[in-house]
């Protein structure tokens, strides 16, 4: 059985050497294949005796099994190699940036419009929009705001012709949903508006969002509780906010409302002008005039407004210093939100 | 309105600081815009006389005085003020005095002469405008007084942004009554005793305009001495209200204005013919103002005139002629009530503002002409004497503003403002507010309103003054309650933001570009249309309505260009002004794009991007609608589009909207080195999106079949894509076109088109007899529309 010891390391001593898969499987036929010499050993069995040939065949078949093992453990290994191999030459580098488009953002006009809708039609408000070529009747008479009202003034209106104005605010909005809806009402009017003025802190166009509740029994308290939460949802801070007595003809009782400066944190600053304080919005009960326009009774029905800058709240929100940033649409700012 | 602290507290003076009171008037509606010292800051400064002066002896223009003043006795002070003479008074700072903007006053030599101080003109001491010399006092000021003392300058001046309703607070009066309601604290003016009359003189003034002028109050005084000076006090009230002290009859008259609230003015008696008549002016009228511009009036200016002769615009501006001069020796004051409506406006249409003006068209207090008549009768016997005729008044009682009677409910307070307030004090603040309770019943009060104030008609004008004097801050904030009922949600209209979406998943920056542009990039990109234009724009650059939102967004594209951005794609949501009969207002939206097909990336497309680019995005655009089917592409025409790249947009026969490369001509007017690509849709005609329909899925296989045709060059792939699905029948479930060749080894005025067709059945496998005849139907009917064949 000399033939069988040195037979098998020779075939033991293959299998380590076989360097691939197609090598391994050579020696696989060369050594356990039908002509394979192991094989071929168990051929040889025939010449030996009867009690002789159990044992001898059983030494074989142990070899044989060895040398598959081997071939199986040699197999393995080898597949490993190759996947190793394989994903080694498929490694890239993942730090290289991706394929395709950068997506764009929204102007932060717009981003800030959306935040103001979202806030107030969770809360059941529609959201309504209007004409931006406005006539002198929506947009000042019908507003308690007759011809030559000093309140005018304030306006600076720019005019298309005597009696037809770029809207100088939303507010037409609210009285032509006010002729076509009956009460209650609960919308937001947002949109372009435009004044006569430019400069550092003014813009020729600028953006609204108005709101207006017209319900039975709404005080002046509710409108204070609206537009408080309003601002510290919106901020998402709890801002001190406080409401100043002011004069618009369409509302009555009317208020401007304060927040607490968010740069100095009322401490007194450039932001502010050393106030503590930021004018953010305008507010009041909707003036009995305004009702009789649009032919709602006043002692039946209250309602509040209220207004505010939407590039203003932009400018606080996110930090933006200069007005004229948000009509240049330098793609550098753009990208910025 | 701008007034001094110290005046003010004449009149109320509660236990407040003036930034105390600022802020507390600024929460009662009476916005405080600023508070700023009436004088510069300085010390050392006091009355100094000028007891002799000499030429000093090396230089022209200096003199050397010598000045008492100082505690310890006279100075020697070198001087270069053209009016340093002995025996004035000046402010003269002494050694050691700090000048404002930390200027420190040390012993000086000038040209050899020893100087000990610096005597000031007014702008050194930022105490009035007058920089040509010394600042002379008046003779009797007492020397060796330290002039803050002496002039009371530890005093401030606080401005008040008032409200157009608030006429009633345009004088320190006003004012005064509000702070007193505020503190619930008394309120109480210089004594204003009815002058009695020396002479008889007065002239007749006949009311013709109605209710334009219903009340004139007028008075002569003769024998003034108008070279007198305005006393330093007053001077100093009118500068610290910021005006200018002119003669002591002008300085009175705004004295009153400041005071009181009513505007007055003076004529030269000497210069009036006969009579005052108050009527409205005749169309064409002139009548050169006291500013010296001759104005030519409408009828609707309401206008003083004497017998033969225009005297003055009614509460707005006197006339030059019959103002009063330094001759003038007799004076004729008038103090009238011009109602708001008559005057309002009709200072702005001339180009004017003034103080007058200011206050009549926001209301001046009707019932206060004979008071004010009286204060400045006062003041101006003790400055300039003279001699008072009657106080002379006339009324239209027909036309007088009617009174204000208001009614106000309990209930009413409480369900408006959402707080109870006490009836007590319910009539304290109104009381003190000046409305007279007139009559009360079990639901409320009525209240007559003060003549005073102009914006006191209705019950809702109460609620703001109670609410305003209890406190806006004191008042809840409270949630409100509604029925929560659910509000309509169409499906079918599209959400604006699922296009915006869109738009910047494939790189599109939103803009917001001005509505209105200049005439010439509207014509360039619309030339037929007449843009709707403002009559009053900021500029020629913004004067014009746009017509469309792309030459905004080019604008746009230039500014990002000269800014270093080579790649720019933006789009814009907004109304566009279509000019017509009926001016039509539609809500659009634009997009841009330029530079390469993919931002600057290691995995290359570098290529710039063309036609199809900007057209997959459109696609993707009108994908929202669920609806794509409905939209056509033809080939067409725009004067600012390339005329081979350009597409009008169809859903049925409705064109919605374009999209094309810029013309060439006008990527050279715009200096852009590239070919730029545009789109704008009518956001209306798109909005309208499908509901989605469910269609069953097939369980059986799908067949497809390419085709490689040769057709002439110029039929459009969509002839193509329609015929053959018309042709290959219901079973066709997808019709694609993927490759299209046009060059070597193809006739040249040939192209290739492969297309991919797909068949499948919803209940059966189709069998290849069936779907060959369909391939085949294809080829035959294109071979005969189209003269395709096969490659």
């Amino acid at each position: 059985m000399q033939d069988l010891q040195s037979l098998t390391e020779q075939a033991l001593d293959a299998v380590a050497k076989a360097e691939d898969l197609a090598g391994l499987d050579q020696v696989r036929v060369d050594y356990l294949g039908k002509k394979g010499q192991l094989t071929a050993l168990l051929k040889g069995l025939g010449k030996l005796s009867a009690e002789e040939r159990p044992a001898a065949g059983a030494k074989i078949n142990e070899a044989k099994q060895q040398v598959q093992e081997q071939i199986n453990a040699r197999r393995a290994a080898l597949e490993e190699a190759a996947i190793n191999a394989k994903l080694a030459a498929e490694t890239i580098d993942v730090t290289l940036p991706g394929r395709g488009e950068e997506p764009g953002n929204a102007h932060p006009v717009t981003r800030t419009l959306r935040r103001i809708e979202k806030l107030f039609v969770r809360l059941g408000f529609a959201v309504e929009e209007g004409p931006e070529i406005e006539d002198d009747y929506h947009n000042f008479e019908a507003l308690n705001i007759p011809a030559h009202h000093p309140a005018r003034a304030m306006h600076d209106t720019f005019y298309i012709d005597p009696s037809t104005v770029l809207r100088t605010h939303t507010s037409p909005v609210q009285i032509r949903t006010m002729e076509k809806a009956a009460p209650p009402i609960r919308i937001i009017c947002p949109g372009r508006v435009y004044r006569c003025d430019s400069d550092v802190t003014h813009s020729p166009m600028f953006h609204q969002v108005e709101g207006l509740v017209v319900d039975k029994g709404v005080s002046f308290a509710h409108l204070k509780g609206c537009v408080d939460q309003f601002l510290k949802a919106f901020f998402e801070a709890d801002v001190p906010v406080r409401f100043r007595p002011s004069y618009f003809p369409f509302t009555e009782p009317s208020a401007e409302v304060d927040i607490q400066c968010t740069a100095c944190g009322g401490e007194g600053c450039r932001v502010c002008s050393g106030t503590g304080w930021l004018e953010v919005m305008g507010c009041g009960m909707v003036h009995p005039n305004v009702f009789a326009s649009c032919n709602i009774d006043s002692d039946e029905y209250t309602g509040f407004a209220f207004g505010m800058g939407v590039e203003r709240l932009a400018m606080l929100r996110y930090g933006v210093n200069d007005l004229r940033l948000f009509f240049d649409n330098d793609l550098r700012f753009l990208k910025q939100f | 309105m701008k007034f001094s602290n110290a005046w003010l507290r004449e009149w109320v003076n509660p236990q407040l600081s003036a930034q105390e009171l600022a802020d507390q008037v600024t929460m009662a509606g009476l916005e405080v815009d600023g508070i700023e010292p009436v004088a510069g800051d300085f010390t050392g400064v006091v009355v100094g006389e000028i007891l002799a002066c000499e030429q000093h002896p090396d230089a022209d223009k200096l003199r050397v005085c010598t000045v008492a003043g100082h505690p310890e006795g006279e100075m020697q002070v070198v001087c270069g003020a053209p009016n340093a003479r002995a025996g004035i008074k000046i402010p003269f700072a002494l050694v050691g005095a700090k000048l404002p903007g930390d200027f420190k006053i040390k012993k000086a030599k000038l040209r050899g002469v020893e100087s000990f101080g610096m005597l000031c003109a007014q702008t050194e001491l930022e105490l009035g405008e007058d920089s040509d010399g010394i600042w002379e006092l008046p003779a009797d000021a007492p020397t060796g007084t330290d002039l803050r003392e002496y002039l009371q300058l530890d005093d401030v001046a606080i401005e008040v942004d008032l409200t157009p309703n608030r006429s009633d607070c345009l004088g320190i009066a006003g004012i005064a009554r509000e702070v007193g309601v505020l503190n619930r604290c008394p309120v109480e003016g210089p004594a204003i005793e009815p002058v009695a009359a020396t002479i008889d003189d007065s002239l007749p003034v006949s009311l013709m305009a109605g209710d334009a002028c219903p009340r004139y109050v007028g008075r002569v005084i003769r024998n003034i001495d108008v070279g007198a000076t305005t006393p330093l006090w007053m001077q100093e009230r009118l500068r610290r209200a910021g005006l200018r002290s002119i003669d002591p009859v002008v300085d009175v008259t705004n004295y009153v204005l400041l005071e009181l609230g009513q505007p007055m003015h003076a004529f030269d008696l000497a210069k009036l013919d006969g009579g005052i008549k108050v009527r409205m002016a005749e169309q064409g009228e002139k009548l050169t103002l006291l500013d010296g511009q001759e104005v030519t009036l409408n009828d609707s200016t309401l206008l003083i005139t004497d017998d033969s002769k225009p005297l003055a615009m009614a509460g707005i501006m006197g006339g030059e002629e019959s103002s009063v001069t330094g001759q003038t020796r007799d004076i004729f004051l008038e103090s009238a009530f011009f109602s708001p409506l008559a005057i309002a406006g009709k200072a702005r249409s001339y180009g004017l503002h003034t103080d007058s003006s200011h206050r009549f068209e926001r209301g001046v207090d009707y019932r206060l002409q004979e008071k004010a008549v009286e204060r400045a009768t006062q003041l101006l016997l003790d400055i300039v004497g003279g001699e008072p005729g009657p106080v002379h008044l006339r009324e239209l009682n027909d036309a007088m503003p009617a009174e204000r009677h208001i009614t106000l409910r309990r209930a009413r307070v409480e369900s408006g403002l959402g707080v109870q307030i006490a009836d007590d004090e319910i009539i304290d603040i109104l009381t003190r507010l000046g409305l007279e309770k007139i009559d009360q019943d079990d639901a409320g009060w009525t209240f007559l309103a003060p003549s005073f104030r102009f914006d006191l008609a209705i019950e809702a004008d109460l609620l703001e003054e109670l609410a305003r004097v209890y406190g806006y801050n004191r008042i809840p904030s409270i949630s409100f309650s509604a029925a929560l009922d659910i509000l309509p949600e169409h499906e079918v209209e599209l959400d604006g933001t699922a296009l915006e979406q869109t738009l910047l998943a494939r790189g599109y920056h939103e803009a917001i570009t001005f509505s209105f542009i200049d005439r010439e990039s509207a014509a360039l990109f619309d030339p037929k249309a007449e843009p709707v234009a403002l009559q009053n724009p900021i500029s020629a650059d913004l004067a014009v309505m746009r017509t469309s939102l792309i030459p905004g967004l080019c604008k746009a594209l230039q500014y990002n260009l000269n800014r270093q951005q080579e790649r720019v794609r933006l789009f814009e949501t907004g109304l566009r002004f279509v000019p017509g009969a009926d001016l039509q207002q539609q809500p659009m939206l634009a997009g841009l794009v330029y530079g390469t097909r993919q931002a600057e990336s290691w995995t290359g497309g570098k290529d710039w991007v063309d036609f199809y680019d900007i057209k997959a995005d459109v696609e993707a655009l009108l994908a929202e609608t669920n609806a794509a089917d409905e939209f056509r592409f033809v080939a067409g025409e725009h004067p600012a589009l390339h005329p081979g790249q350009c597409a009008r947009i169809l859903r049925g026969d409705r064109e919605v909207g374009v999209l094309g490369a810029l013309h060439p001509q006008l990527q050279k007017q715009l200096d852009l080195p590239k070919a730029a690509f545009v789109f704008e849709l009518d956001l209306d005609a798109i909005g309208e999106a499908r509901l989605p329909a469910f269609n069953p899925l097939s369980r059986f296989p799908a067949v497809r079949r390419d085709l490689a045709l040769l057709i002439d060059a110029d039929v459009q792939a969509a002839n193509l894509v329609e015929t053959a699905a018309e042709t290959a029948g219901e079973m066709l479930t997808d019709l694609k076109i993927f490759d299209v060749y046009q060059g070597e080894g193809i006739d040249f005025n040939r192209k290739s088109v492969a297309m991919g067709l797909t068949f499948q059945h919803p209940s059966r496998t189709l069998n290849d007899e069936e779907i060959t005849a369909a391939v085949d139907a294809v080829v035959k009917q294109l071979e005969q529309k189209y003269n395709a064949s096969l490659r």
